[in-house]
Parts: C-alpha cells; sequence; structure tokens
C-alpha cells in the first residue's frame, strides 16, 4: 500500500489512530491510577479528533455532533467522574503494577498482529485504507479486554471497559462514518449509566471486601466443599 | 401500532413512576398493574399481526418471530410480578431487603421489562444492542439488592462479564453496518433488520462471516452459553427470585433472539459461499458443548438457585444447538422450545422463592419434606422439575422430542450426545429433588403464606401445550419458522 495516494486528511487519521494504539499500551502498563485517567482522557480526546477528521474529510455535519458527543463524554466527563472517585476512595497514591509486565505486553502486540489477521477478509482494493483503521480500533478493543483480565483492581477494570468502548467509537466513525444518529445517542446513553453503576458498586465492593481488589471476590465458586 | 407502543413503552413510563413512590404496598400492586396493561397491548399487538402480518413504523417491526416472544415477555413480566409483590414484602419483614430499595427494585424491574420488550420490537441492530446493554444496566442493581458479599460479588461479575461481552457484539454490529454501505443506498437504512434481510445475498460474506462471530460471543455471553456462562449461576443464585425468574424465563430468550436475526443474515450473505453453513455450525457446536457441560454440572450443585441456573444453561444450548441444526423441524421445535422452557423454569424459581422461604435456607441439603410442610409448594415443585427434565404430558417433552427427531433425520450421530445429555441433566435433577420434596421435614419448617396461582398457571399452560397445541400458536409458529427458514413444517 502507498502512502502517497492517500489526502493529508487520511494521512491524518492514520496517525491519530496510532496514537489512540499507543495510549491503549500506556493505559495497559500504567501502575498509577491517576496516571491511567489521564491517559484515558487523552485517548479519548484523539478519538474526538480522529471524528472531526472524518466529519472534515466526508462532508458530514452530524459528525461534528458526535465528536463534540465523544469529547464531552470520552474525554471529560468520565475521567471526571473516575478522577472524583479515586479521590473519594483514597486510592490517589495508589501503585499497583501489573503482575507481569513483559508476558502481558507480548500478549498486547501479539493482539496487535492478530487484528491485523484478523481483518485481512478485507481484500477489496478500496477498502485497504478503511482495513487499517479497523485493524487499529480492534487491536484497542482487545487490549481494553486484555487490560479487564489483567488487573486486579476495580478502577483500572473499568478504564480498560472504557477505552474498549474507545475502540468500538473508533471503528463506527472511521469504518462506516458513524453510526445512525439515535443507536450513538442510545450508546451513549448506556456507557454513560454504566459509569455511574460502575461507581455505585465501587463504593459497595469495598464496603464488602475492604478493598477494591476484586480478586477478593471469589466466595462464589463450583467446588462443592468450599461453598460458604 | 399504539397496541405496540403501550406494550413497550408502558413499562418504561412505569419505571419513571414507580422511581417515586415510596409506600411498598402501592407500588407492589402498581407493578401489577403496569405490567397487566403491557401484556393487553400485547396480546391486541399478536391479534393484529396474525390478522394483518407484519406492524411496521418508527423503527419497530413486529413479525411472527418476535410476536409470540412479546408476548411471551409481557406474560413472564406479570404473572412474576403477581409473585413478586407478597414475597419482596416477605424479604422487607425479615429485613434482608431494605424499605429505602423498594423503589429501586419496582422501578428497575419495570425498566428491565422496556428494554426487553424494546430489544425484541425493533428493527434496528443498533437500538436491539442499546436495549440488549440496557437490560444487563437494569439488572445489576437488583441482583446485589441484598447487599450481601455473595450478592455484589454475583452482580460485579454479570456486570463486568456480561458489558464485555456485548462490548464485542457492538463490534460484530459496526461490521455489519460497514457491510452494509456497501449496498444499502440510505445509511440511515443501513442497520435496518428488514432491508438488511431483503439485501442479505449481497453483504460481502467475509465480513459477514466475522461480523457473526463477534455477535455470536457477545450475544452468547447473555444468552449463557459455555464457556461465557460463568455470570448465570451466580446472578441467578444471589439476586431475589422473582428477578431469577425474569432472568432466566425472558432475558436468555431476547439474547438468543438477537443470535437468530442476526443469523438469518448471515445465512443469506454466505449461501453463495463454501461455507454456507457457517453460522449453523457454531451454534450448533456450542450449543451442544453448553447442554452437555451444563447438565454434568447440575450433579455438583448445593445451592437450589444455582442447581436451576444450571438448568437454563443446559435448555439454552439446546434451543441453541436446535437452531443451529436448521431446517423446519429443528426450527419449530427450537421455538417451541423458548416458549415451554420460560414458562416452566419461571414457573420453577417462582416456588423455589417459596421453598427458600419455607426452609429459610438456598441450601439443598437443608431443604427437606417440602410435600409434607406446604403441599401447594412441594408439588408445584416436583410437577415442575418433571416438566423442565422432559417427562411426556409436560410441552418440554414435545419440544425436545422434535429436536431429537430433527437431529435423528439430519445428523444421527449427534442424538446419542443429545440422549446422553438429557438422561445425565435427568438424573442431575432428580437425586436433588426427591429427598427436597419427600424427605423428613425439619421442626424449624413453617408454612409461609403463598400465592401459588402464577407457578399453576404456568404449569397448567406448558401441559397443555404437552396435550395439543392450539392452532393459532401452531400457525404463528409456523410463520416464524418459515421466516427463518423459507419453509413450512406444517
Amino acid at each position: 500500500m502507498s502512502w502517497a495516494h492517500l489526502t493529508v486528511l487520511d494521512q491524518m487519521m492514520l496517525a491519530l489512530a496510532a496514537v489512540v494504539l499507543f495510549l491503549s499500551f500506556a493505559l495497559l502498563q500504567q501502575a498509577r491510577l491517576l496516571a491511567a485517567i489521564h491517559a484515558f482522557a487523552w485517548q479519548g480526546t484523539l478519538v474526538a479528533a480522529v471524528t472531526t477528521v472524518v466529519a472534515t474529510r466526508a462532508g458530514l455535519p452530524h459528525l461534528y455532533f458526535s465528536a463534540v458527543l465523544t469529547l464531552a463524554l470520552k474525554a471529560l466527563l468520565i475521567p471526571w467522574m473516575l478522577h472524583r472517585l479515586v479521590l473519594r476512595l483514597d486510592l490517589d497514591r495508589h501503585r499497583e503494577p501489573l503482575r507481569r509486565p513483559v508476558l502481558v505486553m507480548i500478549a498486547a502486540v501479539a493482539l496487535v498482529i492478530f487484528s491485523y489477521w484478523l481483518v485481512l477478509p478485507l481484500v477489496r482494493n478500496d477498502l485497504i485504507f478503511t482495513r487499517n483503521i479497523v485493524a487499529v480500533s480492534l487491536a484497542v478493543v482487545l487490549i481494553g479486554l486484555l487490560m479487564m483480565v489483567a488487573r486486579q483492581q476495580a478502577v483500572a477494570q473499568v478504564l480498560g471497559f472504557m477505552s474498549m468502548e474507545n475502540g468500538l467509537f473508533l471503528a463506527a466513525v472511521s469504518a462506516t462514518s458513524g453510526m445512525p444518529l439515535v443507536v450513538e445517542l442510545g450508546v451513549a446513553f448506556d456507557v454513560l449509566v454504566a459509569m455511574v453503576l460502575f461507581g455505585v458498586f465501587f463504593f459497595q465492593i469495598r464496603q464488602s471486601i475492604d478493598s477494591l481488589d476484586v480478586d477478593r471476590l471469589n466466595r462464589l465458586t463450583e467446588r462443592p466443599g468450599e461453598e460458604p | 401500532m399504539i397496541a405496540l407502543l403501550i406494550t413497550v413503552f408502558g413499562p418504561l413510563a412505569g419505571a419513571l413512576l414507580l422511581a417515586g413512590v415510596r409506600r411498598p404496598g402501592l407500588a407492589g400492586w402498581s407493578n401489577v398493574m403496569i405490567s397487566a396493561v403491557s401484556f393487553a397491548g400485547a396480546l391486541a399487538l399478536a391479534w393484529q399481526v396474525a390478522g394483518n402480518g407484519p406492524v411496521e413504523g418508527f423503527t419497530f417491526r413486529i413479525d411472527a418471530l418476535n410476536v409470540y416472544l412479546l408476548v411471551l415477555t409481557a406474560f413472564v413480566g406479570l404473572t412474576t410480578s403477581i409473585f413478586s409483590r407478597p414475597y419482596m414484602r416477605h424479604m422487607c419483614d425479615t429485613g434482608r431487603a431494605t424499605r429505602h430499595s423498594m423503589p429501586l427494585y419496582h422501578a428497575m424491574y419495570q425498566a428491565f421489562l422496556f428494554t426487553m420488550l424494546l430489544a425484541l420490537s425493533t428493527n434496528n441492530l443498533g437500538i436491539l444492542w442499546v436495549a440488549v446493554e440496557g437490560a444487563t444496566l437494569s439488572t445489576v442493581l437488583l441482583v446485589s439488592l441484598y447487599r450481601t458479599p455473595e450478592a455484589i460479588e454475583a452482580a460485579w461479575k454479570y456486570f463486568i462479564l456480561c458489558s464485555v461481552g456485548i462490548a464485542l457484539a457492538l463490534f460484530g454490529t459496526v461490521l455489519v453496518y460497514f457491510a452494509a454501505q456497501q449496498v444499502v443506498p440510505d445509511p440511515a437504512q443501513g442497520l435496518n433488520w428488514s432491508t438488511l434481510h431483503a439485501l442479505a445475498p449481497r453483504l460481502q460474506p467475509s465480513i459477514m462471516a466475522l461480523a457473526f462471530v463477534f455477535l455470536l460471543v457477545g450475544y452468547g455471553t447473555k444468552v449463557g452459553l459455555v464457556p461465557l456462562h460463568q455470570w448465570l449461576p451466580d446472578a441467578h443464585s444471589e439476586g431475589p427470585s422473582p428477578i431469577s425468574a425474569l432472568l432466566s424465563g425472558l432475558l436468555l430468550n431476547v439474547a438468543l433472539y438477537a443470535v437468530i436475526r442476526v443469523k438469518m443474515l448471515v445465512d443469506g450473505s454466505l449461501a453463495a459461499t463454501a461455507t454456507p453453513h457457517l453460522a449453523g455450525s457454531l451454534l450448533m457446536g456450542f450449543g451442544m458443548v453448553s447442554f452437555l457441560v451444563a447438565a454434568l454440572f447440575l450433579h455438583r450443585q448445593r445451592d437450589i438457585k444455582r442447581l436451576f441456573s444450571y438448568s437454563s444453561v443446559e435448555h439454552m444450548g439446546l434451543t441453541t444447538f436446535a437452531f443451529g441444526l436448521g431446517g423446519p423441524l429443528a426450527t419449530f421445535g427450537a421455538l417451541l422450545h423458548m416458549l415451554v422452557h420460560s414458562l416452566t423454569k419461571s414457573a420453577i424459581f417462582i416456588t423455589v422463592g417459596h421453598a427458600t422461604h419455607i426452609a429459610g435456607t438456598q441450601s439443598m441439603e437443608n431443604i427437606r419434606g417440602l410435600i409434607r410442610t406446604q403441599p401447594a409448594v412441594g408439588w408445584s415443585l416436583l410437577l415442575g422439575v418433571a416438566a423442565i427434565a422432559g417427562f411426556p404430558p409436560f410441552g418440554i417433552f414435545t419440544s425436545e422430542f422434535l429436536v431429537l427427531n430433527a437431529t435423528m433425520q439430519s445428523q444421527p450421530w449427534l442424538t446419542a450426545a443429545l440422549l446422553i445429555g438429557l438422561a445425565v441433566a435427568f438424573a442431575g435433577l432428580f437425586r436433588h429433588l426427591q429427598p427436597m420434596v419427600y424427605g423428613k421435614s425439619p421442626e424449624s419448617q413453617q408454612p409461609v403464606p403463598v400465592n401459588a396461582l402464577p407457578a399453576i398457571v404456568h404449569l397448567g399452560l406448558v401441559l397443555w401445550l404437552g396435550l395439543s397445541i392450539p392452532l393459532f400458536l401452531a400457525q404463528g409458529l409456523d410463520r416464524a419458522t418459515q421466516l427463518i427458514t423459507g419453509a413450512h413444517l406444517l
């Protein structure tokens, strides 16, 4: 694929998407919660920027609206809520390094390669540009998933979930020029409600096990002898 | 159209209303009334669809496939609300739930019904996704209602697993939209199921196959397909019994319904390729594994609600398998199975709710001799389990028989696996049931005031469906079969 064919805006989009992916890696290995929340906010800002670029490139005014929505929700509101929750839960000095950083990083790299392999079927020539973006957004989704598996801390897991959502927004915007407006609003509403509920759960979990290390939520098991 | 709006948006209005009702007695009755209104709307809607064919408009589309699920959802919502009123009052009296949590409970109950009815009635795959995610969001706080450490753990697991699953389903939806944009001229129509279904042969097969994998994993998490079922027994066992009844009886159906809708698109798209049955094979594989694994897990349960939630996994596995098998006979059997399983399983969870009140525990070791302590509960449990295990006079026998027949015709060597699974599940249920119903009842077990009506009505209907399927229902299911497979059974 030759990059010279692409317009400046296309190149900009790819560059921004690449930075989104980079921020996923940053998020994955960040031990301090506040720094991770800031990385997440930057990721949201970049997704909003990609949306603006797509809106300009394709001349789709409704995408400006969804760019503003993404910016408000993913870059400002949700990071702000998480920030406040972390302060209220006294977790701002909490450090939690990954248990097996090398292994997790290699897994994340493998997921990026896997994403590229998975989108290979999109072979038609005019789709090659899209293929790159879809692969990058799928990688962001899967790294978010990996983060939820690799992290034991509830706030970090929520960050993983939210960065998965970022990847989904990126895919929707770049591959399909955004979903229909009603769907986009519905998704944004669900994400917001989910965030509020996560906040409620942080307090419920802390009350119940005096920590947010969800590995210690292990009372429900399948082995007969161990049931409480 | 008005009937549709009442059916779907009645519960939404109810949710907003009930959030402000502080008196538990009034809220309980209002809950029943709102559910009744919604059910009446659903009946009127079914009448319209039976007479004039599909109802369309405002991104809704009611056809033969979803109309019977709509009626079923509204019906189980109504009977469960009748059961829930005295049940939750008992919970408040015994101090397991607080009076402050009752407005939340009732509002979320209706919100949950609303999301399920919306998911069933919408024509837009995007809204379908939003509604299924909404169903998770409205039930997590219900699962953690009792605020015990176990309940909070169950709710957290449920929340995280289902949210992750459903996020993958959104990626699949984006891919479907991407494929649609190459063929659908108007982007606003690109997620409309009916438009996509009409153009399915032109959707790019490689994208649709990839999309189906994501959608199956995503919605499959909610169906409770093994190995994505981890949340299901926890959420069912720790939440209030009315919610277990709704989750098992309805939510699993709604998620499976989403898979079926997508499968119809993928089948159309892949028809001309080298692997036309890809979607069906995936469903068969997941379904069979879920069925067999869950049947084995029935044997090692100690908690009565966990036992029956594994039974739900088993039955959803069987239904998924039957849909994957394809063909009119298997599909008709699967549609019927969804119906009878919902009715039976919600009746069982209602009865189990009473049984746990009588014994004061969910541990099966301590539930003994129900038939002596309170015959109504003992008999309901006995008959409910007989029905769910597939004993002849009940409807589940009919649907399982149809599925077995279809399997013998197209994949004979899988019949053995099905029969073994059914036998294992049967043994797993009855080894636990026998002492609970007939054993010697301990002194501490006291009868509780019960309203046996919902369970009796459900089991009566299942019995009726086992003896003779009424003509209008058979024709309705046949039209749905024709919609899915393109061929009539009757």
